[in-house]
């Protein structure tokens, strides 16, 4: 038994991996033309129009770009950190298979219209159960590592994973109860403002565990392995972990300000939200502490960068939604385009920087290289796509800004300054350096694509070792 | 208000849960130590084994000492882990 237990299982943290790649510049290359279609009306072709491709963008970028990278990097830490070989193969195996097929069946799905009509969560019932089935598995894969595990100490990574895990399980359930009427058609088990509170219950906890305490676990194992140096402060990450589970849980409201949705309940998501700044900050300082004293690292170390700075981007969407969510502000910035900007800052620049980072440093070692085929194409990919985010995040605040006011604009005698349309055509401009920057974004992950390949001809599929844990008495 | 029958005892079972874990955690020693587990996650060397017949005689050299003879006296007597 120990003979088959003495390597880590790599295949599926390599298919995951490379699945990611893949799955990022498939989602981000969707997002680039619709983009497109805002700025050149008439590129919505046929069945393949905005409202359809939407809901393709943000599924694949989330789930299928996202989802694997949180999968195959939880499945590489879990095993690094436990000194244990994944608890059954087969069902690994299972969990990325069965990750896949949900992503092909929304790649089909959406563009054909079938779907919930629920943001994030648009995949009609019979891929809900599917998701359902793949995600337990995945529980039953990372915890049952978890459990025969060769130390005694659960490292901080971990929690967040599952966390993550459990939490996702849970909202996905709830959210998607539905009632058939056939195979491709349901409603949805409530109605009216109970079905939009459920539906940003979910919505803004998804973004809470998947989009972010996932990619925190990421976060507290790769950014201290990358820089050689223990996180700033443990026990603060500790704590980090407690308090932003304790109180992510009803933040949901803030998407429904001045909505039929009861006052208080709005002001209670707003409280929330206010208060999630400070674990979020916590986070965020302890991962960029974590170079302090050895901030020349970051002078040549293009990973170092990418995960740097999606920290950066961390404190500052952290920040920024929070403030959104206060009941004044949000008068301002709901419906615009700020939101936008503030959804990408997260996105491009916190979830897509760090997992690109985590990607640069697993592959040459699930590959059995020393480093990329080229670190300096890590540098081209950092620099494009940092220049990309920036484009976007701030092309979407001035037009969002910008909208919001002209919104709000009304003449001495009551009646509104501004026709819609005329915000239509201020913002014109800013959609077109959004589209740019988004191509920017894409740009890099096609360098980043071709990196992976040269990495993947050159090396081999060889399992490391399980190794004996250091400095543990057992 | 219905959908909050529905989300505030699914929050108060979760926050429970929640309370369930941190007490096992803390009465299973999982906080005793707040500082070795930051060092222990950097004692695991992950660098790719460059082709194994070659790796035999560089590595040694290229590896940090103490984690190199760590990693190579598991890989000889492999029923160790097991214990």
């Amino acid at each position: 038994m120990s003979e088959v237990q003495s390597t880590y299982n790599y295949t599926v943290v390599r298919q995951f991996t490379v699945m990611s790649v893949i799955w990022g510049i498939v989602g981000m290359l969707v997002g680039v033309i619709i983009a497109a279609q805002l700025v050149w009306p008439e590129l919505n072709m046929g069945f393949l129009h905005f409202g359809r491709l939407r809901p393709l963008h943000t599924n694949a970028v989330i789930f299928a770009f996202g989802g694997c990278a949180l999968m195959g990097s939880s499945f590489y830490v879990v095993q690094r950190t436990c000194h244990t070989r994944l608890f059954c193969d087969q069902l690994a195996s299972f969990v990325f298979w069965g990750w896949q097929l949900v992503i092909v069946l929304a790649a089909i799905t959406l563009p054909l219209g079938i779907t919930q009509g629920k943001e994030y969560a648009e995949l009609e019932w019979p891929i809900d159960i599917l998701i359902a089935v793949v995600w337990v598995s995945y529980a039953v894969v990372f915890f049952g590592t978890l459990i025969k595990r060769k130390v005694t100490h659960i490292y901080v990574a971990n929690w967040f994973y599952g966390s993550f895990i459990l939490a996702v399980a849970v909202l996905h359930i709830v959210n998607s109860a539905a009632t058939p009427v056939s195979l491709t058609k349901s409603y949805s088990a409530y109605a009216g403002v109970q079905d939009a509170m459920i539906q940003w219950w979910y919505g803004h906890n998804a973004v809470g565990f998947f989009l972010t305490a996932g990619f925190l676990g990421m976060m507290y194992y790769f950014v201290p392995k990358q820089a050689g140096r223990p996180i700033y402060s443990y026990r603060l990450s500790v704590v980090h972990f407690w308090a932003l589970i304790f109180t992510y849980m009803w933040a949901g409201p803030h998407h429904l300000h001045y909505t039929a949705l009861p006052d208080w309940t709005q002001s209670v998501g707003m409280l929330f939200s206010l208060i999630l700044l400070a674990p979020s900050w916590g986070g965020m300082i302890n991962g960029i502490m974590t170079l302090s004293g050895a901030w020349h690292k970051l002078r040549d170390d293009p990973i170092l960068k990418f995960l740097i700075t999606s920290l950066s981007f961390y404190g500052m969407s952290t920040f920024e939604g929070p403030m959104m969510s206060i009941k004044t502000v949000n008068a301002l910035s709901h419906y615009t385009d700020w939101t936008i900007g503030h959804v990408h800052s997260g996105a491009l620049g916190w979830v897509a920087m760090i997992s690109i980072g985590t990607i640069y440093y697993l592959l040459p070692r699930l590959f059995g290289r020393p480093e990329m085929h080229s670190v300096k194409l890590i540098t081209v990919h950092f620099w494009v796509a940092t220049v990309g985010v920036v484009l976007y995040i701030a092309s979407m605040w001035i037009a969002g800004v910008m909208q919001g006011l002209m919104w709000r604009s009304v003449n001495a005698d009551g009646t509104l300054t501004y026709s819609f349309v005329e915000s239509v055509k201020v913002s014109y401009p800013f959609w077109g350096i959004r589209f740019l920057g988004g191509l920017l974004f894409l740009v890099g992950m096609l360098i980043m694509a071709y990196n992976m390949f040269k990495t993947m001809a050159a090396g081999n599929t060889d399992d490391a070792p399980v190794l004996i844990p250091a400095g543990q008495h057992v | 208000m219905e959908s909050l029958y529905l989300l505030v005892p699914i929050s108060v079972v979760v926050v429970f849960l929640i309370a369930v874990a941190f007490w096992w955690s803390l009465r299973n020693g999982q906080f005793d130590d707040m500082e070795g587990p930051g060092y222990r996650i950097l004692m695991d060397d992950d660098k790719a084994q460059q082709e194994t017949a070659a790796a035999a005689t560089q590595e040694p050299a290229l590896a940090g000492p103490e984690e190199a003879d760590g990693s190579r006296s598991v890989e000889k007597r492999p029923a160790a882990t097991g214990e």
